[in-house]
């Protein structure tokens, strides 16, 4: 049996779901998209031009959810199929899209480089329980204009697995579907082989931006999936209460669902989001919080009911560096992520309110997701009925290490972590150093960048992806990209 | 020689009957016996114990692989005793007295078999003088001991005490272990070595025989 918990019983869903609908009928929601509200009032909303708000009436609410699938698939570079959003499947991305990086020579943080994302493209490549890459942070190396596609593009040339992704401005999508294109030659194959996902942020309260709604539109046009991050703020930027906040969420990501379908009906989404409480003690947004993780699995419930795969930022955390704190609150989120079936998990490697990447603490969760996983298989019995013959073994033998049944099982009843997660006696742990854990993840690091086997994808689209990237550069005023590392 | 390989290898893979019949082969192909053994079967004990301590491989594997091996040296022991070849090392191995928790102790004696070693093993709540004299008698040079109590740890000092009055304490040397034994604890009552576990516990009798 698959575990699953719960926090929202069917009537509350349909409450949530029922105000959600109301709140975006009587208030409307603004979108500052001249091209996203003619496309509504052709559907017959009331649109204000003034304020740039949009009624949308239960009906075409329904008729977007009618529209929406069910669940999708992503594929690597190489089209191999490595994702399929669905029922109550996981899976982990890093988090995206910090500023920083901590630096673990100096424990200080520091805006990372273009050689800092191409060791970081090297080492998700190596972990196996994180099944795509995302743009993790912003390379500060770049012109700003080109810093989401830049990434993009390191990610597509050094690594295979697909990309959790978005872009900053309207234009760069351009440049971002190209280098998609340059991998799968045609629209239809992207169409048919998604190979990322745009997270996608309305603004809190109930508003869209400009480049936002347009990224909705140019993702639904291209087939690439969206992932809709509302991130309401407890007590802030929505109401204190977790259902207050529930319905103001429910509310600004089915505005995006009605945007995305109607624009191109069965275009793949994610019920995703970014929610948070309000620390009002030290104006914060805290991902570690308890009530931060029970507003993510409640939303991914609703996401459920409406028939929809879904997404959270929940395996991180707010620490400053990789200590006690960055641990417990990734792991508590990771656990109960895995617990609810939320399909793609984001997080992992991220501290400081989402604004710090650190690659040893990557490798740490990614130890922290293979547990997850791992619980999520639940307890199943395997040659257990009955008990008899494996009893009399071990009565006989005195040890079952060597029996064809631990053989048989051992690898599926138990995960074996890496070596960031000590299970060493002291004796062994001091042989080795009586390294920290901090050390120990840091060396794995650089054991992982060190085994790290170049993308097989053909030389010929990567020499046409550098192509693509150096004329974008060229578009913006940059001369050169920076160097990389072979 | 290929067959010696090809023994290594099979031993790695924990096939034991592959290992039996390689190493029957090898000595119909008049193969020295201890040709065989150092460089067939311990060859591919040593690339086990290598990768078990890189996490490449886990202790069921380990302890898969030895069993193979003792199908290999079942054959060549009553040739290498004929040829007055001497065992790699001869341990005598026990729980000690008032302590009836052999787990432990098991482990280390099938790893120290698998690494070449000969064990003989008196089981549990061994007295410290059948310690001694097993080791007299069957002229084996290191005593094994093992405790998971701490009420039963000072039988352990109990035996280097008496090795120490008989002056055999430079001729047996003494290894102890267990859980809440420690490093410290083997140097206050004087044994000559301390193995954290089982693997750990081959190397440091390795290194009391004086091999790498």
């Amino acid at each position: 049996m698959r575990p699953v918990i719960k926090f929202l019983d069917e009537d509350l869903i349909k409450k949530i779901i029922n105000e959600a609908m109301q709140i975006l009928s009587t208030l409307g929601v603004e979108i500052h998209n001249d091209n996203v509200l003619a496309m509504l009032s052709d559907y017959g909303m009331k649109i204000e031009k003034d304020t740039k708000k949009v009624y949308l009436n239960e009906d075409i609410i329904q008729r977007a959810l009618n529209s929406s699938p069910a669940s999708f698939k992503l594929f690597d570079v190489l089209e191999r199929e490595t994702h399929h959003f669905s029922e109550y499947n996981i899976y982990f991305t890093p988090g995206s899209a910090a500023l920083n990086i901590l630096d673990h020579s100096s424990q200080k943080m520091r805006k990372p480089n273009t050689t800092d994302y191409v060791n970081y493209a090297k080492l998700v490549s190596r972990l196996e329980n994180i099944a795509s890459q995302s743009t993790a942070f912003i390379p500060a190396d770049v012109h700003e204009k080109i810093s989401d596609s830049y990434r993009l593009f390191l990610s597509l040339l050094y690594g295979e697995k697909p990309v959790v992704t978005g872009t900053f401005t309207i234009e760069a999508f351009q440049i971002m579907k190209e280098l998609q294109l340059a991998i799968r030659g045609t629209k239809e194959n992207l169409q048919e082989k998604p190979l990322t996902v745009f997270s996608c942020c309305p603004t809190s309260p109930l508003r869209w931006s400009d480049v936002t709604s347009q990224n909705v539109v140019d993702c639904a046009e291209y087939g690439i999936p969206v992932e809709f991050i509302a991130m309401p703020l407890s007590g802030f930027m929505a109401p204190v209460t977790i259902v207050g906040t529930l319905i103001q969420h429910t509310a600004e990501t089915l505005s995006g669902i009605v945007i995305s379908q109607l624009d191109k009906p069965g275009a793949p989404m994610l019920f995703g989001g970014s929610p948070a409480i309000f620390d009002v003690r030290y104006e914060t947004t805290p991902m570690g919080a308890i009530e931060t993780m029970m507003i993510d699995c409640a939303y991914n419930e609703i996401g459920k009911y409406l028939g929809l795969p879904t997404q959270a930022y929940i395996c991180l955390s707010d620490a400053k560096l990789l200590d006690a704190q960055a641990g417990l609150e990734s792991a508590t989120g990771a656990t109960l992520a895995a617990l609810s079936g939320i399909n793609n998990i984001s997080g992992p490697g991220m501290l400081d309110f989402e604004s710090c990447q650190s690659l040893e603490k990557l490798v740490l969760d990614n130890e922290i997701c293979g547990m997850s996983l791992r619980l999520i298989k639940g307890i199943e019995p395997k040659e257990d009925f009955p008990s008899q013959p494996i009893f009399q073994e071990l009565l006989e033998e005195q040890h079952l290490l060597i029996s064809d049944h631990t053989r048989k099982y051992l690898k599926e009843e138990q995960y074996f972590p890496g070596l960031v997660i000590d299970r060493a006696n002291r004796s062994r742990w001091k042989e080795e150093g009586s390294q920290t854990l901090g050390e120990r993840a840091h060396r794995e690091v650089e054991r992982l960048i060190q085994e790290y086997q170049p993308s097989e994808l053909s030389d010929e689209t990567k020499k046409e992806m550098i192509h693509l990237m150096e004329n974008e550069a060229h578009r913006v005023g940059q001369d050169r990209l920076p160097q990389r590392k072979p | 020689m290929i067959i010696l390989n090809e023994i290594a290898q099979s031993l790695q893979k924990g096939d034991h009957k592959m290992v039996f019949e390689l190493t029957k082969q090898a000595i119909e192909q008049n193969l020295s016996p201890k040709e065989i053994l150092d460089d067939g079967l311990i060859a591919g004990m040593n690339v086990i114990g290598e990768r078990f301590r890189r996490h490449e491989i886990f202790l069921p594997d380990v302890l898969v692989a030895a069993k193979a091996m003792y199908a290999g040296m079942d054959q060549l022991k009553p040739l290498l005793i004929q040829e007055g070849i001497p065992s790699r090392g001869k341990i005598v191995l026990g729980t000690v007295q008032g302590d009836l928790h052999d787990i432990g102790k098991n482990l280390v004696g099938i790893m120290l078999k698998g690494a070449g070693f000969e064990v003989i093993d008196l089981g549990k709540n061994v007295p410290p003088e059948k310690f001694i004299e097993t080791a007299q008698t069957e002229n084996a040079s290191v005593i094994g001991m093992s405790a998971l109590l701490t009420t039963t740890m000072p039988m352990m000092g109990r035996v280097t005490e008496i090795l120490k009055e008989k002056k055999l304490d430079k001729k047996i040397k003494t290894i102890v272990g267990g859980a809440p034994v420690s490093e410290e604890y083997a140097r206050k009552i004087s044994a000559d070595s301390y193995g954290f576990d089982a693997a750990n516990a081959v190397d440091r009798v390795k290194a009391l025989f004086k091999f790498n």
